[in-house]
């Protein structure tokens, strides 16, 4: 595995299915009263939000003290564009403090690229503008996994705002690297001029494409891109492209429906659906610590099997 | 003091000659010549002296990134004698007291003649229009007009631009980039901004606003130039205007010449251009364009930043990157190595074609006796390594860093003084 994760593109299929089998023996220890391992005992891990996550934030937390790291939550106050501390200046004081790892979330695209460049421990990203997310991805394939007991060949339907999500995009690389058929759907407007060279087929229908997939994935669509003229209303959004009850009643019995969170219930997915048998959504917050501690464990040097002796 | 260029390639034709410059004016051409101080330019090309349409010294206002000083010593460096200074200073350029300013600090500084641009519009704000013939009178004699880095989106003020300057013989050089299109756009738009999840930059951005300006510049009878050109479909708009026989003419850049958004990939903000690097087929479409005259110029928008507002995140880092330097170095590698310009048409692209646009005296002048000795010699068979460290700009964020590049700049005279010898400032 490389010293960093700044992309799904980052994973060869080795590396992802090691972090998949590697999460699979970190959620056992989840499972048991004494929630820790000493593994990562001396280690330093920053979590650095320049943008507010709480979900995310606590994950990633909750899976480095599993581990039994140091964690220290930097604040990022604001973040560089407002002309306070620069990146590298956060960068060179990490530095100095001596960190192994970096978890960073930022409102620019590629700052943990641009991070990496500086510092001497791993760098993690934990989403980065409309970049990517790959921790995200890696969370969702594992529940994936979970709920239907393989990832290649299925047919994976990530619908809404593509364009500006980071979630799809970490999504397309990695259900590549894994064999999945990913089809994206959402309207033109919010599907990537360049998206035709993606590791995805692009359909405008959502009904055509529901019937076939085996994973239906939710994005989160903001309001705001409705007064930027994406889509007109959004009722319209929804009736077009949301997930209702008609709608997943025409979905294969076996089909889960997934979305990262956080979701704007009746509009992209109604609440039916959301918390319906078919949801996975509780399941992607759990397996989220579970994923971010084999991630942590492998870039911070493990490679035996995560808990080795411990748990036979 | 007179000098002699000894066996030197005029244009890089026929036989080597000796030039020897006196009085500031080019005294002799024959074989056998003298002259108080001698260059042995055996081997070596001679041209006039570059002229830049299109650079940023940052004077007043960012003397951190940039001064006259430096950025002219950097020009004639890279072989230059002349540029024109854009108007995007603090205060910005565009009042007589401004340009005036600007001219003076390049005569007193005499490492190249500073043509200062005047800005458009009051405060490139795109509202109102600027003392255009003030500035066109004063002791600088703007001919030359520019909002650069804002383009001049209103139709109506565009069109009386265009209109108003007729007056004076001036151009209004346009940064075409319809503004709606382009909102918070971080780099061209395609694969490379899909994947990397940063805003595009359409390449119909800027040809929208090409093709409404040559059809603006029709109907006036005015005159404008497009300022760096980086599309495939702005080089066939500007090929059409041309058909037409309207008085339309173009830049491209360097880098537009040599890098495509691939550069982008690692986040790394020195790539961050305006208008933004494209793809190899823009790239291929501005180099013809260059090679059949379509794109008359070569300009650099030599564009120096201070570190602190490129060492940052992509979003939040400055764009443009400096060429004084490198500029004829990398139209030697595009264009001339793979035989697409001789060396005489690089003096068109570099030197006549500019200093016509720019409607300069006593640049882009021929090689010939009585001529001003504003010449650069060059020694097409040399190479050599861009490092950031070493630039003659006050700033480094050259996109070249560790390219080889083919061409080094022997020596550069204005009026017959050497104002760089050997790749350093004279
Ligand atoms: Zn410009």
């Amino acid at each position: 595995m490389k010293r960093h994760l700044l992309s799904a593109a980052d994973l060869s299929l080795d590396d992802a299915t090691l972090i998949l089998d590697t999460a699979l023996e970190m959620a056992a220890v989840s499972d048991r009263t004494v929630k820790k391992l000493p593994t990562l005992r001396g280690r330093t891990v920053v979590n650095l939000f320049f943008e507010d996550s709480t979900r995310t934030k606590t994950s990633f937390e909750l899976a480095a003290k599993r581990l039994s790291a140091d964690v220290i939550n930097f604040a990022a106050k604001g973040s560089s564009v407002s002309k306070g501390e620069t990146l590298k200046d956060t960068a060179l004081t990490l530095e100095a403090m001596g960190t192994d790892a970096v978890v960073i979330r930022h409102s620019w695209s590629g700052a943990p690229v641009n991070l990496a460049r500086i510092i001497r421990g791993s760098v993690v990203n934990a989403g980065d503008g409309t970049h990517e997310h790959p921790t995200q991805a890696l969370l969702d394939a594992y529940t994936m996994r979970q709920r239907l007991g393989r990832i290649e060949g299925l047919k994976v339907t990530i619908v809404g705002d593509i364009l500006h999500s980071r979630v799809a995009r970490s999504n397309v690389l990695l259900l590549k690297t894994l064999g999945a058929d990913v089809t994206l759907v959402a309207p033109p407007t919010l599907l990537p001029t360049g998206v035709d060279a993606w590791p995805a087929e692009v359909s405008y229908d959502l009904d055509s494409v529901l019937p076939k997939s085996d994973v239906v994935m939710m994005l989160r669509v903001q309001r705001e891109r409705m007064g930027a003229a994406y889509f007109p209303s959004v009722r319209e959004y929804s009736r077009r492209y949301g997930l209702d009850v008609d709608r997943a009643a025409q979905l294969q019995d076996h089909t889960i429906v997934m979305h990262p969170g956080p979701m704007v219930r009746g509009m992209e997915i109604a609440s039916e659906v959301a918390d319906g048998l078919r949801s996975t959504i509780q399941d992607q917050v759990t397996n989220g610590v579970a994923v971010r501690m084999a991630v942590l464990y492998l870039l911070l040097g493990g490679s035996e099997s995560a808990i080795g002796s411990v748990e036979q | 003091m007179s000098w002699l260029l000894k066996d030197v390639l005029l244009y890089g034709e026929g036989s080597p000659t000796d030039v020897v410059l006196r009085d500031g004016v080019i005294a002799e051409i024959g074989t056998g010549l003298s002259g108080d101080e001698t260059i042995d330019g055996a081997g070596c090309v001679l041209l006039p002296g570059l002229v830049d349409l299109h650079t940023h010294l940052r004077e007043p206002g960012r003397e951190d990134a940039e001064t006259v000083e430096t950025g002219t010593r950097a020009a004639a460096v890279g072989g230059f004698t002349a540029v024109h200074a854009m108007a995007n200073t603090n205060p910005v350029a565009d009042t007589a007291g401004v340009v005036e300013q600007v001219w003076r600090l390049g005569q007193e500084a005499g490492h190249c003649d500073v043509f200062p641009v005047g800005a458009v519009t009051v405060g490139l704000e795109g509202k109102e229009m600027a003392e255009l013939g003030t500035m066109a009178d004063s002791a600088a004699r703007v001919r030359v007009f520019s909002d650069d880095g804002k383009c001049v989106s209103d139709a109506s003020l565009m069109r009386r631009a265009l209109e108003y300057v007729k007056a004076f013989d001036g151009v209004i050089a346009q940064h075409a980039q319809e503004p709606r299109l382009t909102d918070g756009a971080q780099m061209n738009e395609g694969i490379n901004s899909s994947l990397l999840g940063l805003t595009g930059w359409p390449a119909v951005a800027e040809e929208a606003i090409i093709a409404r300006d040559c059809l603006l510049t029709a109907h006036v009878g005015g005159r404008l130039h497009v300022c760096h050109v980086s599309t495939a479909g702005s080089v066939e708009l500007i090929r059409w205007a041309k058909s037409k026989g309207w008085d339309v003419t173009a830049e491209v850049t360097p880098h537009h010449l040599l890098l495509t958004d691939d550069a982008c990939c690692g986040y790394d903000p020195t790539f961050k251009v305006n208008p933004p690097l494209r793809t190899q087929a823009d790239v291929d479409a501005v180099r013809e364009g260059l090679a059949d005259g379509t794109i008359d110029a070569v300009a650099t928008d030599h564009a120096p930043h201070a570190l602190e507002d490129k060492e940052t995140e992509w979003g939040a880092a400055a764009m443009g990157m400096i060429g004084l330097e490198t500029a004829l170095s990398v139209v030697a590698q595009t264009m001339v190595e793979p035989g697409r310009l001789t060396w005489r048409q690089v003096a068109e692209r570099m030197s006549e074609a500019p200093a016509r646009i720019g409607r300069l005296d006593g640049h882009g002048r021929p090689l010939a006796v009585g001529e001003p000795a504003n010449v650069v010699l060059v020694d097409p068979t040399a190479r050599w390594v861009v490092d950031p460290a070493q630039t003659t700009s006050r700033s480094r964020n050259t996109p070249f860093a560790g390219h080889e590049l083919p061409v080094r700049i022997r020596a550069t005279f204005l009026r017959g003084t050497p104002t760089a010898v050997e790749g350093k400032p004279a």
